[in-house]
């Protein structure tokens, strides 16, 4: 019987890159920029990294596919570099494959990154890309705001909602969530916005305006990882840990059998419940002090709270209202400002995600600081609601 | 007897209004203010000769249970392909029996009716099966042209054999005449057209009417006997001059639905024909006549079985299947009759593996998925394993055609990011009777009017065009069904 991962493996440096339009930047530029304060950080030799795992989606448009890109922009001493890509999940994809090497034994400190440069695209949002040579033929055109949009149809057909306060728990999210990133300086989008700005925006795809949707950016985040004895050995205290380490990938039940009914993401239910029995989590609304999902679109985020059993089903519309998920709610979520302020870099997000809760857990987010979290979650979601991987990893405090 | 078995139509839902036709190009060509009243069908962005042909079989074949075919003739001038069999696609749409004759008839307006006579002269109850005939047109002109306003798209079908026969061929006359009243080169994209006095007075009042004649003598009837005369023509009068010159009165003249439909190229006789069926009584005359390079005159004598037998909708039925288009710029645009800034999300390449399309022909053209003989589960598309997570049984899915289910809509949105057309685009998850769903592209929606639990039916559509390389995708897409006024 597996024992999990729990507490096998300490983060002992993080970095994250300014995100945005990085006009002045090529990807090598993003990575250097991460990678130089999560090095300095860990305190450790770029040589005592043994391995690395790079995390990127969308390589044909900017690092080149393979390991090289990362090996090449850190000059890495020819160790074993890994090139992942899990749709929007890949950055958590990347963190897992390092987390994993240290706990098998297999080597002592190993790298994760994610990098995207979707800002040389030429896009406002995600660049149109080839689906594969049947998928093509078959699949309806659909973009990504489109293809989670329809959440919304479903979720109000079922939970008999008024398509208005919907609408008004989505702005609430986004509104939210540009609060937390006006108070961070690495966040792409600094600005508040209020409920009205969000409710009489464009729509982009119905029922989601341009403030329901994140924004698109550049940006890179890493992480250096190792045993807890060796992070000790390494002069570390209070160590964070990987508590759980979670993926769940659709089989194509959704889109193509009828028990599923298009408001919730089967996937994240399943990795979220076997992330909290990883972790040891009973109460995941109590017991978890952060989170960081993949807030893509704002109706994936309300939908979210439900799948990762954090809001009761149908009850995250009020959650969200009544301030639940806020800075000063009972669960702080999308603190560092989420997608929508970072925007989506694809394979840098899940990397992104854990660099603020590793900061929080640390007592180091300054303006953005919660009072002493223990436990927090990262969520990600990559493909479209009918098909998708959902990533759900949980740090916190040794001992937590 | 010989004669035709069924019949059935499609005219495409949007009617562009000639007022707004007028009104853009009145400054231009002052002639064509005249034409300015009622409507003309237009294709939607998706749709050509080979849709309108596929939902005009399905018009014609829905109420006939499966009936036997072993031959499609094609009649169109505006086929999509020159090189790769357009009756072809149109049989793998309809999930036809590969034991089969396809055959494109072109290149004059007399297409429609040269298919129908290849027909009739080939129907012979020994080989077994019927012949589905099929005519099929979508005329481009420049803009501003006068065919602008006269033209519409449409597309008939019949089968044609020697069991339940409808309308029996009493007999018919052809004549070929080299008189080239307009023409379309190679590598030219629209006709060019000679003097339309001319036309009237060497060409249609001559050769139409000659050729009925003849036909009468060979059909063995009188014109008195004719009850019902099809002489279509846009020319004003020209109908009426005929009817008169071969002894027809001219209120047998059928419905031409100019102002309704327009004239559908060489499918029109036969959509009138159609058109009039409905509506005919048991031992019925019928002499339907085309001009092109030359004249088929056809006559039929409806038999007692015509009480009994109704299309899907039939001509008739998709006339009031109907959505006004006022606005000619969407028109141009969908014509490529304009230069349009398209945005970089049009650029995706579409290119089309052959391979690929080879290998899963009865998917991708006859939306053909899989039933698993352990659960009974209806999946799309059909795969190795079953896709209901109580089965998950491996091959044991047998071919399903999905294409006649009734569906609803699961999910939904309207995009106005991904490159479409018409924008906004529409698509959502639906869900079949008995099981089945995907996310489908849908068509013919009214924006502000879909919603979950909507009733949809699936209709055969293109779905991406390939400019690069001069083809075109294939697929179904989800149509709000009801759409017709009663």
């Amino acid at each position: 019987m597996a024992s999990g991962i729990r507490d096998k493996v300490a983060i002992v440096g993080m970095g994250c890159s300014k995100f945005g339009e990085r006009w002045d930047c090529d990807t090598e530029d993003l990575i250097v920029e991460a990678f130089e304060e999560c090095i300095l950080d860990a305190g450790i030799d770029i040589k005592e990294i043994q391995a690395a795992w790079l995390a990127t989606a969308i390589e044909e448009v900017h690092s080149g596919k393979g390991g090289i890109p990362l090996a090449f922009a850190l000059r890495l001493p020819y160790i074993p570099v890994t090139r992942v890509e899990n749709f929007c999940a890949s950055g958590s994809e990347a963190l897992r494959g390092a987390v994993y090497a240290v706990a098998s034994g297999a080597c002592d400190i190993a790298l994760a990154l994610g990098v995207e440069k979707l800002k040389d695209t030429g896009y406002g949002g995600l660049p149109q890309r080839s689906r594969g040579v049947l998928n093509s033929m078959w699949w309806a055109n659909y973009s990504a705001p489109g293809s989670f949009a329809q959440l919304a149809s479903a979720y109000q057909a079922k939970h008999g909602i008024n398509a208005d306060e919907l609408k008004r728990a989505m702005a609430h999210i986004s509104v939210k969530s540009h609060a937390n990133g006006s108070k961070n300086p690495k966040a792409h989008l600094r600005n508040k916005i209020t409920e009205d700005q969000v409710l009489s925006a464009p729509i982009i795809a119905e029922p989601l305006g341009l403030f329901d949707c994140c924004g698109v950016s550049d940006g890179a985040a890493c992480a250096i990882v190792t045993t807890p004895e060796i992070a000790r050995n390494l002069g570390k205290k209070d160590l964070i840990t990987v508590k759980a380490l979670q993926l769940s990938v659709s089989n194509g039940t959704e889109s193509g059998h009828n028990s599923w009914d298009g408001s919730h993401f089967m996937t994240a239910r399943i990795a979220s419940t076997r992330a909290y029995e990883e972790a040891g989590i009973r109460d995941p609304r109590k017991e978890i002090d952060l989170a960081e999902v993949h807030d893509c679109f704002s109706i994936t985020e309300l939908v979210t709270m439900e799948d990762l059993h954090l809001s009761p089903e149908g009850g995250a519309v009020k959650d969200v209202l009544d301030g639940f998920y806020d800075s000063d709610g009972g669960l702080p979520c999308q603190i560092d400002g989420g997608l929508k302020c970072f925007g989506h870099p694809i394979g840098s997000s899940g990397l992104r995600m854990i660099y603020e809760l590793y900061l929080q857990m640390q007592g180091r987010a300054s303006e953005r600081q919660v009072e002493n979290p223990k436990l927090g979650l990262t969520h990600n979601l990559g493909g479209a609601p009918h098909q998708n991987v959902c990533s759900v990893a949980i740090i916190g405090q040794l001992g937590a | 007897m010989i004669g035709l078995s069924g019949f059935g139509g499609y005219i495409p839902r949007l009617r562009l209004s000639r007022k707004s036709i007028a009104e853009v190009n009145g400054w231009i060509q002052p002639g064509i203010k005249r034409l300015g009243k009622g409507e003309r069908s237009i294709c939607n962005w998706d749709e050509d000769s080979v849709t309108m042909a596929v939902e005009a079989a399905r018009d014609c074949l829905d109420n006939q249970n499966g009936k036997q075919l072993r031959a499609i003739y094609l009649g169109s001038t505006t086929l999509p392909f020159q090189d790769r069999q357009n009756s072809g696609v149109v049989a793998a749409a309809l999930n036809l029996d590969e034991a089969l004759s396809t055959i494109d008839i072109t290149a004059a307006q007399t297409a429609g009716t040269s298919a129908l006579v290849a027909a009739l002269d080939a129907a012979d109850g020994a080989k077994g099966g019927d012949i589905l005939v099929l005519a099929s047109d979508a005329r481009r002109t420049r803009s501003a042209a006068q065919q602008e306003m006269t033209f519409g798209d449409g597309a008939a079908a019949f089968t044609v054999g020697s069991k339940d026969v409808v309308a029996e061929l009493l007999g018919y006359h052809s004549v070929s005449i080299d008189f080239v009243d307009h023409y379309r080169g190679d590598n030219r994209e629209y006709d060019y057209n000679w003097e339309e006095r001319w036309i009237r007075d060497e060409g249609l009042l001559k050769i139409i009417p000659n050729a009925i004649s003849e036909a009468f003598g060979k059909a063995g009837i009188a014109a008195e006997d004719v009850d019902v005369l099809i002489a279509p023509s846009t020319l004003r009068g020209v109908s009426a001059k005929i009817a008169k010159m071969v002894g027809v009165s001219e209120e047998s003249l059928a419905e031409s639905l100019d102002g309704v439909v327009g004239e559908t190229g060489c499918a029109h006789p036969l959509v009138m024909l159609s058109h009039s069926l409905e509506s005919a009584l048991p031992g019925q005359v019928i002499v339907v006549a085309s001009f092109g390079q030359g004249c088929d005159v056809l006559v039929f004598k409806t038999t007692d079985a015509i009480a009994s037998f109704k299309p899907s909708l039939g001509i008739s039925g998709y006339i009031s299947r109907r959505c006004e288009e006022t606005n000619y710029n969407k028109f141009m645009a969908f014509n490529d009759l304009v230069l349009q800034e398209k945005g970089m999300r049009a650029e995706l390449d579409n290119q089309t593996a052959l391979t690929q399309l080879y290998r899963r022909r009865d998917m991708l053209l006859g939306l053909v998925g899989g039933e698993c003989d352990v659960c009974g589960t209806h999946q799309f598309p059909r795969s190795r394993i079953c896709v209901n997570p109580n089965c998950n049984a491996m091959n044991t899915q047998k071919p399903f055609q999905f294409a006649d289910i009734p569906s609803k809509i699961m999910t939904w949105s309207a995009d106005h990011l991904t490159y479409c057309p018409d924008p906004p685009l529409h698509y959502g998850i639906i869900q079949f009777e008995g099981g089945g769903r995907f996310l489908a592209n849908f068509t013919d929606v009214d924006v502000g009017n879909v919603e979950v639990g909507q009733d949809m039916r699936m209709m055969f559509r293109i779905k991406d065009y390939d400019d690069l390389r001069g083809f075109r995708r294939y697929f179904w897409k989800a149509a709000p069904s009801n759409q017709t006024r009663n």
